[in-house]
């Protein structure tokens, strides 16, 4: 390389400066992205390892006591899960018929055009506004007060633009030609999209529902004016509740308990962390599987 | 004779663009009819029209009258659901359903509501006996039609056709994605199907033309240039443009 | 049988449509709540006012936004270079195996909650700057609740935004022209800074905006670590509040005119966040460059 570059009058010094340039280009590249995977383990290692130790029976099964200082996170659990279940499933169908809409049904033009608009600022608004929304809607407006109700709601606004889009991404692989085949044999167009389409959606739409759980899960700024924080066990859809990323924060910020504190942390981080990688890993066997 | 389509003064446009222009023609019962043509010609867009499938083409706007049975099928009170289902589709490359060959043959006859899983066992037996396909499938009705040879999936798509009973096939370049074993397989069923079906069919081969079909049609450009019996064609056309076709000076 | 398809029809429209009735209501609603604020105080005293003390009767958001920008800034000068460099290393450096590997690991980053960035934060990285702080000044007394915690938490977080557009549009960038730059004689570096990278510039520029974006509309996170202190921070060490983080803070006490004034600043901040979104999205398209 060196001679060949001489031969065709290059210096060579030149050429060491150049080779010298390249190196330490990628060399820093290649600092930069060992970091960034040195700060993802260090985020986890620390986390899980001050946190799990603490993750145990009795933290999973007991009532908070002293505002989370002593006792167990059991209520928060069922918070969470009542809270993002429900958001989940108001979401999901709307989602999946959204992106019906989109794929199958629309045929161009502007009501479409504004409709993807809307969806993509949907999914760009900060969620502390999601959280001021739902406090000025659901909670007061609406009257249904601080609730499991009101927090589902205002988080199922939040995942549907995620459901929408992965649902539709999923749509986009079915074959044109399965369409055809349905609608030739005297199909109509719902029996064809219910019975062929959907069907080989479905893999598509578990990713979807499963990321915008993993949302759900984590989220806190959209939950802090609309679920109201109470460590009870919530008993109606009416009842004020606490999600675990809730519940961490209220720890966090006032130094309650450090041990509780990081095993919440510990749980919350373990269960998004399961939730997301079996997103994608159930998204990537669908689009190999085709 | 009978003529189950008669299409008068047929005229399709996407948009601004015609694609068909004054198509006139009849197309006889129980007769295998070909639609030959260079890519491009307009003859699939035409049997398209026929169940009404251009339907789902986004700005698709038909002109002009087609007659099947007498009755138009563009006027605005026809059940298109019904239509189709006397007019049956097999497609260019062979498209089963991702599901098994049991599910892919009873989905069109539960479209039209027939539950009854007698009923169901014996159009699945009575199809794929049709399509010389009960042999080499009754063990395994089962397993995914994906996991067929394209010539078996082809013909699953004929027997998946005729579960509905149609009284018309049509049929869009069937073979063209097949190798010639499959492709002589599929032209006998043909044969033995145009005993009890009207059959159109669109073909880019015109030997395959010459061997299956009664009638040839020969369109150029969106323009239907001539109609005969298929004897008649090959040997002494009416028009030029079809002879320099058949003879391969273009196409 | 065809009323039935319809209604169908009707009813799938509905659910597309719920989107547009979301951001409608989420607009009406702040709107209504926040506009009387800013009527009362003006728009210009509440964007520019320097003093924020709602339990004093003065609104004036400028620290706020000014503790927003600094934050932000701060992310992005960390976040850019790491992002696009990540962007590169998986594109233009690993083998597609290791490159799956490190793709992994940023969506891993990208999946942990915010309020896991806030906690790790104020446990790692709050300790970290006041060490750095009392070394570089001292007297001080800096707790480490500062631009500098919150600019490197959320470089973190943005940081899987800015990767992953910016890799869709290289990757999306011909074969042809870096075999045109081999063969011109240029090497990889100069092929990756001078050919790649400028062909790509679209889809990472949108992929800084909408990085931009989320860094501004983060809550949890600035909330835990920046001290919330509402004046316009002087250094790097001095704590500072944003408009997301204020917000968060004073809702659970604010009295109504404090309320409504809160909501004005989610009006600020769903204004800057739409503006930036939208003119991501136009980047995006006018250059064709990789949708998100």
């Amino acid at each position: 390389m060196e001679l060949e570059t001489q031969k065709f009058g290059t210096k060579r010094s030149e050429s060491i400066r150049k080779q010298t340039k390249s190196k330490a280009f990628f060399g820093m590249i290649w600092v930069v992205a060992g970091i960034t995977l040195a700060v993802l383990f260090l985020i986890l290692g620390f986390v899980l390892v001050k946190g799990v130790p603490h993750i145990t029976w009795t933290f999973l099964s007991q009532e908070p006591e002293m505002l989370g200082a002593e006792g167990g996170i059991f209520s928060v659990i069922v918070g969470t899960v009542a809270v993002t279940a429900m958001a989940v499933v108001i979401a999901t169908p709307i989602g999946v018929a959204g992106a019906v809409y989109f794929n199958e049904y629309s045929k161009g033009g502007r009501v479409i055009k504004v409709i993807r608009f809307f969806t993509e600022v949907l999914a760009g608004i900060p969620s502390i506004i999601f959280g001021l929304f739902g406090f000025a809607f659901f909670v007061v407006y609406m009257n249904m007060g601080w609730s499991v109700l009101a927090g589902a709601l205002t988080l199922t606004l939040m995942i549907l633009p995620t459901i929408i889009r992965t649902t539709e991404e999923s749509l986009k692989t079915v074959p044109m030609s399965y369409r055809e085949g349905s609608l030739s044999l005297g199909a109509t167009k719902w029996y064809t999209i219910k019975k062929v389409v959907l069907p080989c959606c479905w893999g598509g739409i578990l990713t979807g529902v499963i990321l915008g759980l993993g949302r759900a899960i984590g989220e806190t700024a959209a939950l802090m004016f609309t679920i109201g924080g109470s460590l009870n066990i919530p008993t109606s859809v009416f009842s004020s509740t606490r999600t675990m990323a809730l519940h961490l924060y209220m720890l966090a910020s006032e130094g309650i308990s450090d041990e509780k504190t990081y095993a919440t942390a510990a749980l919350l981080i373990i269960i998004v962390l399961l939730i997301n990688t079996s997103a994608t890993r159930i998204g990537r066997k669908m689009t190999n599987g085709k | 004779m009978e003529n189950k389509f008669t299409v008068r003064g047929l005229n399709l446009y996407y948009g601004d663009f015609q694609a068909l222009k004054n198509i006139n023609i009849d197309i006889p019962e129980h007769k295998v009819t070909a639609l030959i043509g260079p890519s491009g010609c307009g003859k699939s867009t035409f049997l398209r029209t026929l169940d009404r499938m251009q339907d789902t083409v986004e700005g698709a706007r038909v002109e002009g009258q087609i007659l099947f049975d007498g009755e138009d099928i563009y006027r605005r009170d026809c059940d298109v659901i019904k239509l189709r289902k006397k007019v049956g589709m097999v497609f260019q490359s062979p498209n089963p359903f991702p599901k098994s060959i049991y599910e892919n043959i009873v989905y069109g006859p539960r479209v039209h509501g027939i539950t009854e899983k007698k009923k169901l066992d014996e159009i699945v037996e009575r199809t794929l006996k049709e399509v010389a396909l009960w042999d080499e499938t009754k063990d395994r009705l089962n397993d995914s039609a994906l996991g067929m040879s394209g010539g078996q999936q082809q013909r699953l798509c004929i027997a998946r056709c005729l579960a509905v009973e149609p009284e018309v096939i049509l049929m869009d370049e069937p073979t063209s994605a097949l190798d010639p074993v499959a492709t002589a397989k599929i032209e006998g069923l043909m044969h033995e199907l145009s005993k009890k079906y009207t059959i159109v069919i669109v073909t880019h081969n015109m030997q395959q033309a010459g061997r299956i079909s009664d009638q040839t049609a020969f369109f150029l450009l969106g323009e239907l240039l001539e109609v005969n019996p298929t004897d008649k064609i090959f040997s002494d056309p009416d028009n030029i443009k079809t002879e320099e076709y058949i003879s391969g000076r273009f196409g | 049988m065809n009323t039935r398809e319809k209604a169908i029809e009707k009813l799938i429209f509905i659910c597309a449509a719920v989107s547009v009735a979301a951001v409608a209501l989420i607009t009406i609603f702040i709107f209504a709540q926040g506009m009387p604020a800013i009527q009362r105080v003006g728009l210009f005293r509440f964007v520019f006012g320097t003093t924020w003390s709602p339990t004093n009767g003065s609104y004036g958001i400028l620290p706020l936004i000014a503790g927003s920008m600094a934050v932000t800034l701060g992310a992005l000068v960390i976040g850019i270079p790491t992002g696009l460099g990540c962007a590169v290393f998986l594109s233009e450096v690993v083998t597609k195996r290791q490159a799956g590997f490190f793709r992994s690991a940023i969506e891993l980053l990208a999946g942990i909650p915010s309020v896991v960035y806030g906690f790790f934060g104020l446990a790692i990285i709050v300790p970290l700057v006041r060490g750095l702080a009392g070394a570089v000044a001292p007297d001080a007394g800096a707790t480490g609740l500062s631009v500098l915690s919150g600019a490197i938490i959320l470089a973190i977080m943005i940081l899987p935004t800015i990767v992953s557009i910016s890799v869709n549009s290289i990757e999306s960038v011909p074969n042809a022209y870096r075999e045109a730059s081999y063969a011109l004689g240029a090497d990889r570096r100069e092929t990756v800074t001078k050919v790649i990278l400028p062909a790509a510039r679209s889809g990472i520029f949108s992929s800084i905006i909408l990085g931009m974006g989320r860094a501004i509309g983060e809550t949890m996170a600035v909330l835990l670590i920046t001290g919330n202190v509402a004046v316009v921070p002087h250094s790097i060490f001095a704590p500072t509040a944003t408009m997301t983080g204020t917000i968060a803070m004073e809702m659970s006490y604010a009295a109504p005119d404090h309320q409504q004034a809160l909501f004005a600043i989610g009006i600020v901040l769903f204004v800057i966040i739409v503006i930036l979104n939208g003119f991501a999205q136009v980047v995006m398209r006018r250059f064709g460059g990789a949708a998100a």
